[in-house]
């Protein structure tokens, strides 16, 4: 079979360790899709976001993660880490992809 | 719980916040309707809005959040044996606990006719809708009771075209928030508005026409008015019956204990129903600040006691503006500051005790209301500004809405918040419409002051006159650090430093935070509390710092960043620029600016690249993204001006090189000129020095943001050395006392320069030890960039990975 070499669409694909993504922060995964922060929490749970804003784009994994939020570096909205949607009264949603951790790596479906 | 009303839905709402899961709650109410926003029938009244717009929660509420509603029910027992209510209609429900938050009733005055059709008393919508059905048939008003609701309501029935008289027992109109003079002055204008009133009339009977519906109303004098509608609004009384009959110690009111909890354990009450330390409020703000309590140990959290609250008034007659608080008649031993002008139509009354207002009342002019009240409440020692006490903080220089600074001036259409670009009108409707009550609710809502904040005050300006005294801004001295915990600044900070608290996981468990790893509030401040109280102990805590502080360089509106290196007291060198220009070409930075601190911006740097930026600059980071020392701004001195009469220059760069990479609440910033010119501006700087003839003057806590602000003379001093000591010593008590986010200015404002003074010009060993201090936290202090450049920190901070 001569499948195309280019992108295996929904695969999952290794990134990283966990102890790769500083607790309690992210790290920026570049991508075909664009950049996706990657966030792992106290609890050591790991999201996968697009790394863009729903408010003027910003860049989500600069900012300071709490719980299962992160709080937008350029002015502040709060934006859910499980469903990439802002906290009201603030309305709008990034995009989320899915992510696993199996024995210590972060593993994401593009 | 039994009262479906603004208190009661508030204890359960805050009861969410904290334990969503705790019970299983069903609710009560005698009306037909959802809850709702009372002190807002007023405008429904006046035609203004109608019920739709005033709902808090409506029925779907109830339904989302599982809360099993009861509408037209009322409760007509409690069995406290069994313990269960029992309704009206016969319904039945069994409780662990019982909430109990009846509201109060209208007084209704005992005289022949009160019965009548056509006397009615203003408390519900249903009340609002008669009196509205009243307007479209009928002509003439009588209202008896010249108090907040009877003003409000004789207002909104002119509107809607009757003739109105109000009927007054005492001499003037809110006695009971007014003084004469300020009562003189509202009776005119609501005169002017068509109103008329009767005062000093004690109203003795009503009476019916033939057909039976009130006619006229008479008074002890023997005169007469004649009135198509009556409505009595000549007080309330706390709606106790209900726990009376059920045992419950009542006097006047549901008596509670500072939990709110009834002489029967398992029942609270919150509300106008209540009697705490022997006052029921009528507003709504202390009945706010009950739910809140109510709720947090109804979740078995167990924290906070209600004290008793003090109320401000304000009335919502549109085109008005009135403003009463706290003692505002005065005593034997209370001083009072005026200020009348009759033919403006100004009047405003400061009452002072030992330094400290205790009361003010305000006519025409109530801008800075809620700036006495927040004074009032924080028992502020207000001698250092009492000269211009009186004309409030909009003379000073605030910027971003076009000089104004009076809220009831400006029209809708006009931008309140410059920033996020909010106009008057927005803002008002968004109160009104979403139920809004605090300054938070505001800049959640509609944004506005939630970014640069520098028109907080207008907001609450508008925030106070749409809700009337239902807003009482928050108590600065009893301000929480955030909606993760109940303790203020100071409390965390003394905590830190008594149980040698070195890590932020530990200060949460200790001091009991709500949320398990804080928010992108409290986390920053709890970091820099704890490295600088415990400095080369406390370990420094990447994630809980904003990212300009944990990439060290300023993120920009497309995510890349700036980088602005030191350049000591202003002055570079040729080899310096050129490596300037070297990384500029190389890195492709798109704009190179000077800055307003005197030294050279890089703007647009790609995150990866700022490491190699570094690297190749080979300067120290300026920290121009830190809360932190900045710029020491100086002019060139008398090493070449001709007036000159210090070395500014050096100065400069020797405060510059000493204080560099100190970290403080906020940014600092210096400047140091050579002579009274002040080329360098240090007038409105953190810490100004200028040089004179025979040595140094120093000035602090000046400001040229948001809100200029002159800084103000601390001493004078003979030497560089002293210089450098004195300004160390002040930077250092900042740091040790100052909320995380104070500049030096709002701190200073609130401990008062003399306290300054005290520390650090006239207790000489104090000053050594606090500069000490100082360079003992700055000892070592590695420089962030080098430490990046050199790859021995936070690689993973500056690479993406790749897939
Ligand atoms: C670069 C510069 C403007 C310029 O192009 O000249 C600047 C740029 C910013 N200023 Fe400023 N300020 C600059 C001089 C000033 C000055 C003038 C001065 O320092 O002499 C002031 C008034 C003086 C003062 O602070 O008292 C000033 C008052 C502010 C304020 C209001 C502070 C206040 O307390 O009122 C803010 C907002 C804040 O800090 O919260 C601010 C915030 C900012 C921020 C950091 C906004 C942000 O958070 O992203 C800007 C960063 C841009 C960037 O990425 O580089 N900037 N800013 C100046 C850098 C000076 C330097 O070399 O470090
Ligand atoms: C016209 C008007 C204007 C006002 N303006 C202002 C203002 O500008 N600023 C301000 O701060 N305050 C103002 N107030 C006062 C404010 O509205 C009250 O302080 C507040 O609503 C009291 O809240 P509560 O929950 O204690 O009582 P309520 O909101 O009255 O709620 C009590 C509820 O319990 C129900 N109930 C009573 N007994 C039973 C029972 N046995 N079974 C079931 N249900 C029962 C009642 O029907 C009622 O719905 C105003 C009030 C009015 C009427
Ligand atoms: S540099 Fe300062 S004044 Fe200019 S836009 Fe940014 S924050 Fe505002
Ligand atoms: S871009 Fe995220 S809050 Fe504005």
């Amino acid at each position: 079979m001569n499948a195309p070499e280019k992108a295996i669409v929904n695969d999952w694909i290794r990134v990283c360790a966990v102890d790769d993504i500083p607790r309690l922060g992210a790290r920026v995964v570049a991508s075909e899709h664009g950049d996706i922060a990657l966030f792992r929490n106290a609890e050591d749970e790991v999201f996968a976001l697009l790394d863009r804003c729903p408010h003027k784009g910003g860049p989500l994994s600069q900012g300071i993660v709490f719980g299962r939020q992160v709080a937008c570096p350029l002015h502040n909205w709060t934006i859910g880490l499980a469903d990439g949607q802002a906290l009201a009264p603030d309305v709008g949603c990034t995009r989320r992809f899915d992510v696993r951790v199996e024995n210590g790596a972060v593993i994401l479906k593009l | 719980m039994v009262g479906n009303g603004m208190a009661g839905v508030r204890t359960l709402e805050e009861l969410r916040k904290i334990a969503p899961d705790l019970y299983d709650i069903t609710v009560f109410g005698a009306e037909p309707h959802a809850n709702y926003n009372r002190i807002l029938l007023s405008p429904v009244l006046a035609g203004e809005m109608t019920l739709k717009d005033i709902m808090l929660n409506d029925v779907d509420w109830y339904q989302a959040t599982g809360i099993t509603l009861h509408l037209k029910k009322k409760i007509a027992k409690i069995d406290r044996v069994a313990r269960k209510v029992i309704a009206d209609d016969g319904t039945e429900e069994t409780y662990d606990r019982l909430l109990l938050a009846t509201g109060s009733n209208p007084f209704v005055l005992p005289i022949p006719g009160k019965d009548l059709p056509g006397v009615i008393t203003y408390r519900d919508i249903h009340d609002t809708n008669a009196m509205i059905a009243a307007a479209g048939q009928y002509k003439t008003a009588v209202v008896i009771g010249g108090g907040l609701l009877g003003l409000e309501a004789a207002n909104g029935l002119k509107l809607r075209g009757m003739a109105v008289t109000v009927v007054h027992l005492a001499d003037w109109l809110m006695e009971r928030q007014l003084d004469k003079t300020a009562a003189d002055m509202l009776q005119k204008s609501l005169e002017h508005k068509g109103l008329k009133f009767l005062l000093r009339q004690q109203t003795t009977a009503i009476h019916p026409n033939a057909e039976g519906r009130v006619a006229k109303v008479s008074f002890a004098d023997g005169e007469e008015v004649a009135a198509d509608l009556v409505v009595m609004a000549v007080g309330i009384k706390p709606n106790d019956e209900l726990a009376r009959a059920a045992g419950i110690h009542c006097t006047r009111g549901i008596v509670v204990s500072d939990t709110l909890q009834t002489f029967d354990p398992r029942i609270y009450a919150v509300g106008e129903c209540v009697n705490h330390r022997g006052i029921a409020y009528g507003l709504v703000a202390p009945l706010f600040e009950m739910a809140k309590v109510c709720a947090n140990h109804l979740a078995h959290m167990g924290i906070g006691r209600y004290a008793g609250s003090v109320t401000s008034t304000k009335l919502k007659v549109t085109g008005v503006d009135l403003f009463s608080a706290g003692n505002f008649q005065g005593s034997a031993d209370t001083e009072d500051i005026l200020l009348h002008d009759a033919i403006g139509g100004v009047y405003k009354k400061i009452v002072l005790k030992n330094d400290c207002i205790v009361g003010a009342v305000m006519v025409g002019d109530t801008g800075d209301g809620s700036w006495f009240f927040q004074m009032l409440r924080d028992k502020q020692n207000i001698a250092d500004i009492r000269d211009h006490l009186m004309f409030g903080k909009a003379h000073l220089g605030n910027t971003g809405h076009q000089g104004q600074t009076n809220a009831a001036e400006m029209p809708d259409t006009m931008e309140v918040c410059g920033c996020n670009g909010v106009c008057k009108g927005v803002i008002v409707k968004a109160i009104k419409e979403k139920g809004l009550f605090t300054l938070d609710d505001v800049r959640k809502h509609t944004k506005a002051s939630s970014s640069c904040g520098s028109c907080t005050e207008l907001v609450e300006q508008i925030l106070a006159s749409t809700i009337g005294g239902a807003y009482a801004p928050q108590a600065n001295k009893l301000k929480p650090m955030c909606g993760c915990t109940d303790h203020t600044h100071e409390e965390v900070r003394k905590v830190i430093r008594e149980q040698h608290l070195l890590a932020i996981p530990d200060v949460m468990r200790f001091m009991q935070w709500r949320t398990a790893n804080g928010c992108a509030s409290c986390r920053p401040a709890l970091n820099y509390y704890l490295i600088s109280t415990w400095p080369h102990e406390a370990r420094d805590d990447p994630q809980s710092r904003f990212i300009n502080e944990r990439a060290h360089a300023n993120i920009q509106k497309d995510g890349t960043y700036s980088v602005v290196p030191r350049m000591y007291g202003g002055v570079t060198s040729a080899q310096e620029l050129r490596r300037i220009a070297d990384v500029v070409d190389k890195y492709q930075i798109p704009t190179v600016k000077v800055t307003g601190g005197q030294r050279i911006d890089l703007l647009g740097v790609k995150k990866a690249d700022l490491p190699k930026v570094w690297a190749d600059l080979d300067m120290p980071s300026g920290h121009a993204y830190a809360k932190a020392l900045r710029t020491v701004k100086t002019c060139v001195g008398s090493e070449w001006c001709r007036f000159g009469v210090q070395n500014s220059t050096q100065m400069g760069i020797d405060l510059e090189r000493t204080f560099a990479k100190m970290y403080a609440p906020h940014k600092v910033k210096l400047a140091v000129s050579g002579c009274p010119r002040n080329c360098a501006e240090s007038g409105i700087k953190d810490v100004g020095v200028i040089g004179v003839d025979s040595g140094w003057e120093i000035y602090v806590a000046g400001n040229g943001g948001i809100k200029t602000e002159v800084a103000q003379f601390l001493c004078k001093v003979k030497t560089a050395e002293e210089v450098l000591e004195y300004a160390g010593a002040f930077l250092q008590m900042y740091r040790e006392q100052a909320r995380y986010l104070d500049r030096t200015v709002h701190w200073v404002a609130r401990v008062g320069l003399d306290v300054v003074k005290q520390r650090v010009v006239e207790d000489a060993e104090g000053r050594k030890a606090l500069y000490g201090r100082l360079l003992y936290a700055l000892q070592g202090e590695p420089d962030p960039w080098r430490e990046r450049a050199e790859r021995k920190v936070a690689r993973e901070e500056y690479e993406a990975l790749t897939v």
